[in-house]
């Protein structure tokens, strides 16, 4: 099979942002949408066709076939080390390409709704383009630094989208936010690339190619190179981990989220395309990529990886219970939902520790739920982009009662809360289980964590699904304008995007793991029924707590609560102060701190110097001109004395 | 007659041109036509310049042409490029070319000292002997000062005096290395080639002389370059400059520093190179990311870039000391890189400055609405700044990181981390200036009378943005050409790093 035709599923998006970046002013509004939206059609099309049949083409020994259709050198640096753009199919790209393929066209209709009239309508689509062209870049890569290239595409994508709405205070600061934090996380990531690239000599995915690698699969010979050999040690641990916390800022991993919440100021649509589906969710992909490596050298650091994760996954759920803006409060779940798939991601184990050669079941369990994740986050944004259109706002006060308006919203929303509390059948349930049974194979201390949060995942979204569409109607403020259902181009996407996450869990039972897993092999997923029971029990429990607290007219027990522990809400709506932290740090210190003393030594220090230079020399020749002073008489005067000591000396 | 000197002998005839012209139409037909016709001829030289290496002339140096000038100094008229150089004149027809349009209302005798100033930086990247580079340096250095201190803006008189005080004062330092290393090689010939590799009656220099003449030069051409700590000159001089010439400035001139250090310093004295790089290292390194957290604070837009120029042109000199091929080849990348964009934001700067009369970033606002053309341009250049892919700023950052690491001792890596987070740096100053003075809402009576760019500005703006975004999306080529000319320079520093002795401390 010839595959390179993939090039154009690069190609054509980019060349619809040029399209639409240049001519877009000359274009209507609906050439223009109608112009993206048919371009990725076809890159739909074209992705599909290419998962079609790499899935269906046979296999080699078990394992599907890694296979590089493109690839050259697109900047050498040295005879070892060269930039290389390509494009790579294997098990985890092809799953990537539909998943953004889908997601991305849905968002593409839909914003014909949303956006409709909105000025900067063409820009809006162009951007789409381009991140669209950007994330497929992404993982299609051939190599780390093709990553890192589109890694920083897809960053700038997310600015030029989150300020889309650029006269707003509060976009603008959140666009530069959301740049600068992953900048500074992307920092690492580089760092990581180069003394990745320094010590394997290469910068592929091949990872068969590589110098460490080589070095270790063929035990007792010695590697020609000392520092491949080294590298074995510490130094692939610690470039892995530098690469992982660039990983750790697009993914939003605690320390590394506070820009994500606030991206939440660009369109929600973009929220749906971006912050939820596709890239935050490639520090996820950046890990499953590594991964041969990380299994291999690295066990340690990844358990590291699965704590961070979990630490995020409970610190978000947190906070995500004590919000009102309810695209933050999806913000916080995607950050959550995020760790999971990051936890299981840490939670393999090499393979061999386990006899029924299950260790990397993790691998197969965070794809999985990457998978359906992205389809029913994307459903619950696009769903909080029809009320927010709707209602024009974004707090729930303003909300309440809606499910009697928009009954299409209602539904959709409902079955991706369904789907994310994990209840079965819907998709979301048999990602989450399988990610519990991994978590659960790793210790039982980090099963029951994740099952907690499972649980708390519940809760705050059946929190969030009764305070958009039960509750009090906010009679008051829905007089001015009554709430109405979307258009049909905005419920469509809605309704297709809620297709796959019910039928997507069970209509091909186990067959995801084997499509994509760790090794490559075909991997049947069962379901353990005792991790499935435990936490469909605990969803249910939160559900129904959440149910009593808030689904009633008046909350008399939330309210309560509220009341019982202030402090801690007010953290939690604050979303522990870190915000402040980074802004004292970042103003106070990076600023106020550094960068003004320098400017002002530059000024006056360094600058003082060359002006006392300048100076000084002004003096001295000031000093010296009164010696020529064009009187004879104090010439002669001078003359005489001097000859006088002269002859004094002579003397002498 | 070599066909290399028609770039001094075009800029010769400009200046007759200009002075027998009368009237505005004429003195702008002279510029386009001649600074087309450099701009030209570059892009032709490049182009034969790549099929000859293709066809297999690998001399060092291609077209080299030698006149005796002065017999009794060894002064020769001595003319030769290989892949950096033709890459420099490249980047200079560009500047050149754009710069005519930006300064489209500028008097006539105006444009006679900017084509003076043209005609020394062009010579300056074809000669081969060092006094001829020394003099072409002195002609692009002189007419600055009447350009800034006669048509500059705010402290014009103080900062174009500073400049070129600064700037002597290098010379100063320069000549005597110089003449240092003539003498040192045997006194018998000025030409670059000969002395590095030891022909025409030059002899090796001795080690410590190398020592003694390398921090002469080095500071020399490094002052233009601006190094840390002799940087001053380039925020005070870049904000009174007129648009085109601060273009000029930080676009060109300011590459003669890093171009003067590589071909003279590096070139001449590889082993004080390798001895007592790590003294400059620190130096530039401190520069990189002193010149980007100074900018993060700076409320002119000019002193912004200045700062920014810094930063970048810091890099510059970091990575050609840093010694290796890649780092070197990214050297070069980098100053054709920050060439263009810096030429490109000062050029918006000015369009700017001239329709909203100030450059404080908080009192223009909203921009983006007002002018959206000048905005976009303005975001493209900012963003060429920050490293985005797609755009020269990456390709050249990226090769100097990677050759930076290809040394593996802790003092340079640790080094080469300092200067990576450079690049977050950027990304804080430059999205800061962009949220001010793009975004938000126009509500200036003055600004929001402003109009879009004229077809002149448009011009110069495409060509520059076009540059950068062709140098970012295929840069293979370009990084080859100028690979191929580092290499031999690199394999001399690097046959005689065995016989020195590391007086590096941090080793």
């Amino acid at each position: 099979m010839d595959y390179t035709y993939t090039i154009l599923i690069l190609l054509l998006p980019f060349l619809s942002f040029l399209f639409l970046g240049l001519a877009g002013k000359w274009l209507s509004h609906r050439a223009a949408g109608l112009f993206g939206t048919t371009v990725l059609g076809v890159v739909t099309v074209l992705s599909y066709y290419t998962a079609f049949t790499y899935f269906t083409a046979d296999r080699v020994d078990g394992v599907f076939q890694t296979l590089v259709p493109v690839n050259f050198v697109w900047l050498p640096f040295s005879d070892a080390l060269h930039f290389d753009l390509g494009i790579m199919l294997d098990p985890i790209s092809v799953m990537m390409l539909i998943v953004i393929s889908t997601v991305s066209l849905m968002v593409h209709i839909y914003s014909f709704g949303y956006m409709h009239g909105e000025r900067g309508f063409q820009r809006y689509y162009a951007f789409l383009s381009l991140f669209t062209m950007s994330m497929l870049g992404l993982v299609l890569a051939t190599n780390i630094f093709q990553m890192y290239m589109f890694w920083e595409l897809v960053g700038v994508c997310s600015y030029l989208l989150i300020g889309f709405y650029y006269t707003e205070k509060a976009a603008v600061a959140a666009s530069k936010k959301a740049f600068i934090v992953t900048r500074f996380a992307d920092l690492g990531f580089l760092v990581g690339i180069l003394i990745f690239g320094y010590y394997t000599g290469s910068f592929s995915f091949d990872f068969t190619g590589n110098a460490v690698y080589a070095a270790n699969a063929v035990h007792g010979v010695v590697p020609e190179t000392s520092k491949a050999l080294a590298a074995g040690g510490f130094i692939l641990p610690t470039a892995l981990f530098l690469m992982f916390i660039g990983g750790a800022g697009k993914s939003a991993m605690f320390p590394l989220h506070i820009w994500l919440p606030d991206a939440m100021e660009g369109p929600t649509p973009v929220s749906a395309l971006i912050h939820a589906a596709t890239m935050v969710v490639a520090g996820v992909f950046q890990v499953a990529r590594m991964f041969p490596l990380w299994i291999q050298f690295a066990p340690e650091t990844l358990h590291i990886v699965a704590w961070i994760g979990a630490f995020t996954a409970f610190y978000a759920a947190a906070v995500a219970c004590a919000q009102s803006d309810i695209k933050r409060v999806l913000a916080f779940s995607t950050i959550s939902q995020i760790a999971f798939m990051m936890v299981a991601l840490g939670v393999c184990l090499p393979e061999g520790s386990f006899t029924d050669n299950h260790a990397s079941l993790g691998y197969m369990a965070s794809m999985y739920h990457l998978f359906t994740h992205a389809m029913f986050k994307a459903t619950l944004f696009l769903c909080a982009g029809c009320i927010i259109h709707a209602v024009h706002s974004n707090e729930m006060e303003f909300m309440g009662g809606m499910r009697k308006y928009m009954p299409i919203t209602h539904i959709t929303f409902l079955i991706a809360c369904l789907a994310i509390s994990g209840i079965p059948p819907f998709s979301g349930f048999f990602s989450k289980d399988e990610i519990l049974v991994a978590a659960f194979q790793y210790s039982g201390v980090m099963g029951w964590i994740m099952t907690g949060i499972a649980a708390m995942t519940a809760f705050y979204m059946f929190r969030l699904y009764y305070g958009i569409f039960w509750g009090t109607e906010n009679k008051e403020y829905h007089a001015h304008h009554t709430p109405h259902e979307s258009p049909a181009v905005m419920t469509v996407p809605l309704i297709i995007l809620t297709v796959i996450t019910c039928t997507f869990g069970w209509i091909l039972p186990g067959t995801f793991g084997s499509y994509v897993s760790a090794t490559g092999e075909a991997y049947h997923i069962h379901l353990d029924w005792s991790v499935a029971a435990t936490s469909i029990g605990i969803a249910l429990i939160a559900i129904g707590l959440a149910t009593w607290i808030y689904s009633g007219a008046r909350q008399p027990i939330a309210d309560k609560l509220q009341a019982t522990f202030p402090r801690l809400h007010r953290w939690a709506y604050k979303r522990f102060y870190l915000d402040e932290v980074y802004q004292f740090v970042t103003h106070r210190i990076i600023f106020g701190c550094i960068s003004r003393p320098f400017a002002w030594f530059d000024r006056h220090v360094v600058d003082g110097f060359f002006n006392g230079l300048a100076w000084g020399t002004h003096a001295s020749s000031n000093g010296l001109k009164t010696l020529q002073s064009g009187r004879v008489q104090q010439y002669a005067f001078v003359f005489l004395v001097g000859t006088l000591l002269l002859i004094l000396m002579l003397i002498l | 007659m070599n066909f290399l000197s028609l770039f001094v002998l075009i800029p010769l005839l400009m200046l007759l041109g200009l002075w027998l012209v009368k009237g505005q139409k004429g003195v702008r037909a002279v510029m386009v036509v001649g600074s087309s016709t450099l701009l030209a001829m570059a892009i032709a030289l490049t182009v034969k310049f790549l099929m000859d290496r293709a066809a297999g002339m690998d001399a060092e140096m291609l077209y080299q042409a030698s006149f005796v000038w002065f017999e009794p100094l060894h002064i020769s008229y001595a003319v030769g490029v290989d892949g950096i150089s033709v890459s420099m004149l490249l980047l200079s027809g560009v500047i050149v070319f754009t710069g005519t349009f930006v300064s489209w209302d500028m008097c006539k005798e105006y444009f006679l000292w900017f084509t003076l100033l043209s005609m020394g930086v062009f010579g300056f990247f074809i000669s081969v002997d060092m006094f001829m580079m020394f003099m072409f340096y002195e002609i692009a250095l002189i007419p600055m000062y009447l350009l800034i201190g006669v048509w500059g803006s705010g402290h014009k008189e103080y900062s174009a005096m500073k400049l070129t005080l600064m700037l002597m004062g290098a010379s100063a330092f320069l000549m005597l290395g110089i003449f240092g290393i003539f003498y040192s090689a045997g006194g018998q010939t000025m030409n670059v080639l000969d002395i590095a590799n030891h022909t025409g009656g030059a002899n090796l220099i001795e080690f410590s002389k190398q020592c003694l003449w390398f921090p002469f030069t080095f500071v020399g051409f490094g002052v233009l370059g601006a190094m840390f700590p002799f940087h001053t000159w380039s925020p005070d001089g870049h904000a009174s400059a007129p648009t085109a010439v601060s273009m000029l400035h930080a676009g060109v001139l300011m590459k003669l520093g890093g171009y003067g250090c590589f071909r003279i310093a590096i070139f001449l004295l590889p082993e004080a190179a390798n001895e007592l790089s790590w003294i400059f290292l620190i130096l530039c390194g401190t520069g990189v990311v002193y010149g980007a957290l100074s900018a993060c604070v700076q409320t002119d837009l000019k002193y912004l870039n200045a700062y920014s120029s810094v930063s970048h042109c810091g890099m510059v000199l970091f990575a050609i000391l840093m010694l290796t091929t890649t780092a070197s080849t990214g050297a070069i990348l980098q100053m054709l890189s920050h060439g263009l964009m810096t030429a490109l934001f000062f050029a918006i700067i000015g369009m700017i400055y001239h329709r909203a009369h100030t450059r404080d970033i908080r009192q223009l606002d909203g921009l983006m609405r007002v002018v959206p053309f000048l905005a976009v341009g303005f975001a493209i250049a900012g963003l060429a700044n920050l490293g985005l892919p797609g755009l020269s700023g990456f390709v050249a950052e990226m090769t100097i990181f990677v050759g930076s690491f290809e040394n593996a001792d802790m003092f340079h890596r640790v080094l080469t981390v300092v200067a990576t987070s450079s690049i977050v740096v950027a990304a804080v100053y430059i999205l800061r200036m962009i949220g001010k003075i793009l975004y938000g809402k126009c509500t200036d009576p003055i600004q929001l009378q402003m109009h879009d760019a004229h077809w002149e500005e448009r011009l110069a703006v495409i060509v520059l943005i076009a540059c950068i975004a062709g140098i970012g999306l295929a840069p293979a080529w370009l990084s080859n050409l100028i690979q191929d000319s580092v290499q031999p320079v690199m394999d001399s520093v690097h046959n005689v790093a065995h016989n020195i002795s590391q007086c590096n401390p941090f080793q």
